[in-house]
């Protein structure tokens, strides 16, 4: 659903399928070159999801890609992983128009010029 | 960006590239992909060595199973050893202009393996099966020093035949769910098979559908005696018939008649025979010198595509022609001209 409204909203979307390993996300990301990961976690894992996939696309000298997501995410958790440098996590209600918008802000910041 | 910074990042992406390392190529192809300023220096660069790789296509209706044939095939030649590109192409849509690339759902077997790379390619907007630099991505993994390069096309049906001009050997995939073998030839496919697979194998209507492209195949081979260099598709046909005509009369080919195979790509179910039939291709296109005349059909559609695209680029960045155009609009919504004589104007004006 996710990935099917960023196409429409004219993103070419690499969509890997279900029970994704971070080491298949990140080989994924750096193989199709990439400027988001948007992961979907909704197993209760994302604190070890994401620190961990975020730790690999920095070793695999992919800092420069976003790395978002969203999922069942309480609160707190959304803010710690954000402080460890993981960008914005989408809990359940948001509108996919958000996510899409956040993700066109990043780019325009990052790509300015 | 500036052409020095451009330069300095383009060489620091060739450094990656030469060493081995899947950063420089991955980058490599987002430059080519986005026709970003400098590819064509990038691609002469690296092309330098000339064609190495041996190149083979999966093309055939969608939810025939490529992607999972493709990943049954890679897996069978990691056990060989050879390291192996994959490029696979899903339609851009025409209303958003965004795609959702799913053939790596299939691959995800083999997705973590570091003798394989895998990038997908939306086709964004071109006809044909395949994206407009698929044929610059698979010279990039060429040149980066793969084994063997496997190439799935988009399958949208009808017209899958640029393939060949991206591969040394074709397979034809179809399912018994894709209709007859009629469908087949109208759709041109027995132009660009080189190798006809019928995959699902496990469903009812295979052997049925084996055994009608079998008799397609008969009536086309005696048809196809005196036509022999239309074996591989339309432009390619073309383009290999004036090979013909200008060299030497070369040798004919001791002709390749098209096997019919059956695979089950979930079970690897004759996955191993459609290698070998790969392989004795290759023997043959080796032997008859058939590859030769391939890859002088390619580089001539590739010469082609380089200038018409420089040629448009030229053409329609220039201040002139794009006054002339909307001059020559004008002019037709006034009743005084018609496109013909507008373009008339251009053109003079281009090959002044
Ligand atoms: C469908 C479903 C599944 C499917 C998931 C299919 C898929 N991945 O798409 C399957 C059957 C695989 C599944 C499995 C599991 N599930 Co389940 N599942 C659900 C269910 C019914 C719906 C979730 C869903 O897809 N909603 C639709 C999506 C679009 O909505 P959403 O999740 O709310 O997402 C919103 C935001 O989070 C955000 N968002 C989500 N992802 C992303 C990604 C990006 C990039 C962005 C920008 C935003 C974004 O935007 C969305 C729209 O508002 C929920 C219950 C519920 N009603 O929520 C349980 C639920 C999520 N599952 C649950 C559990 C426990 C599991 C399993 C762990 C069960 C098990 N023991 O195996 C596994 C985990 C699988 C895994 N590794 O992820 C629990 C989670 C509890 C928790 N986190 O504490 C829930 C809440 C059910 C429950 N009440 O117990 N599940
Ligand atoms: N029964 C059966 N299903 C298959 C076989 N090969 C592929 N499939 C299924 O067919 C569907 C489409 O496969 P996919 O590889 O995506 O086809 P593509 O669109 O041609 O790339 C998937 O659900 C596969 O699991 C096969 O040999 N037998
Ligand atoms: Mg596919």
């Amino acid at each position: 659903m996710i990935a099917s409204a960023f196409r429409d909203a004219g993103f070419e979307v690499v969509y890997t399928g279900l029970h994704q390993t971070p080491e298949m996300i990140v080989n994924a990301a750096v193989q199709e070159d990439v400027d988001v990961v948007a992961m979907s976690v909704l197993s209760g894992a994302h604190m070890t999801l994401f620190p961990r996939v975020k730790m690999l696309l920095d070793e695999a000298d992919a800092d420069h890609m976003l790395l978002t997501g969203g999922g069942i995410i309480p609160e707190d958790d959304v803010t710690e992983l954000e402080r460890q440098g993981v960008g914005r996590l989408f809990g359940p209600g948001t509108s996919t128009a958000d996510a899409i918008a956040y993700v066109n802000e990043w780019f325009a910041t990052t790509h300015a010029g | 960006m500036n052409a020095t910074a451009r330069s300095d990042e383009h060489q620091a992406l060739l450094k990656h590239f030469f060493d081995g390392k899947v950063l420089g190529l991955a980058r490599a192809i987002t430059v080519v992909e986005n026709e970003r300023a400098g590819f064509q220096e990038l691609l002469h660069t690296v092309m330098a060595s000339g064609p190495q790789t041996k190149r083979v296509g999966f093309t055939g209706p969608p939810g025939a199973g490529k992607s999972s044939l493709v990943a049954a095939v890679a897996t069978e030649y990691r056990k060989l050893d050879e390291h192996l590109g994959v490029v696979a192409v899903d339609p851009t849509s025409p209303y958003s202009g965004g795609a959702l690339l799913g053939d790596r759902i299939r691959m995800n077997d083999i997705s973590t393996d570091p003798g394989i790379f895998i990038r997908s390619m939306a086709t964004r907007g071109s006809l044909g099966g395949l994206a407009a630099t698929t044929k610059e991505v698979v010279d990039l993994m060429d040149a980066f020093g793969f084994d063997r390069v496997l190439v799935e096309t988009v399958g949208v049906g009808q017209t899958e035949l640029e393939v060949t001009a991206a591969a040394d050997t074709v397979v034809v995939v179809l399912v018994p769910e894709s209709g007859d073998a009629i469908q087949a030839m109208k759709a041109g496919l027995m132009e660009i098979a080189d190798v006809f697979v019928v995959n699902k194998a496990d469903r009812p209507g295979a052997p049925r559908l084996v055994k009608e492209l079998r008799q397609a195949l008969h009536l086309r081979a005696g048809s196809a005696l005196q036509d022999i260099p239309a074996h591989h598709g339309v432009d390619l046909g073309q383009a290999m018939k004036k090979e013909r005509t200008t060299d030497a009369p070369a040798k004919e080919p001791e002709g390749w008649s098209v096997p019919v195979l059956t695979t089950n790509a979930l079970t690897n179910e004759g996955v191993e025979k459609l290698l070998d039939t790969i392989s004795e291709h290759r023997v043959w296109l080796e032997e008859s010198g058939e590859i030769e005349q391939r890859r002088r059909a390619r580089a001539a559609i590739r010469i082609r595509d380089v200038v018409d695209r420089e040629m448009r680029r030229v053409a329609w960045k220039s201040d002139d022609v794009q006054r002339l155009l909307r001059e020559g609009v004008e002019e037709i919504s006034a009743g005084d001209g018609t496109p013909y004589s507008a373009a008339d104007v251009i053109l003079g004006t281009l090959l002044r």
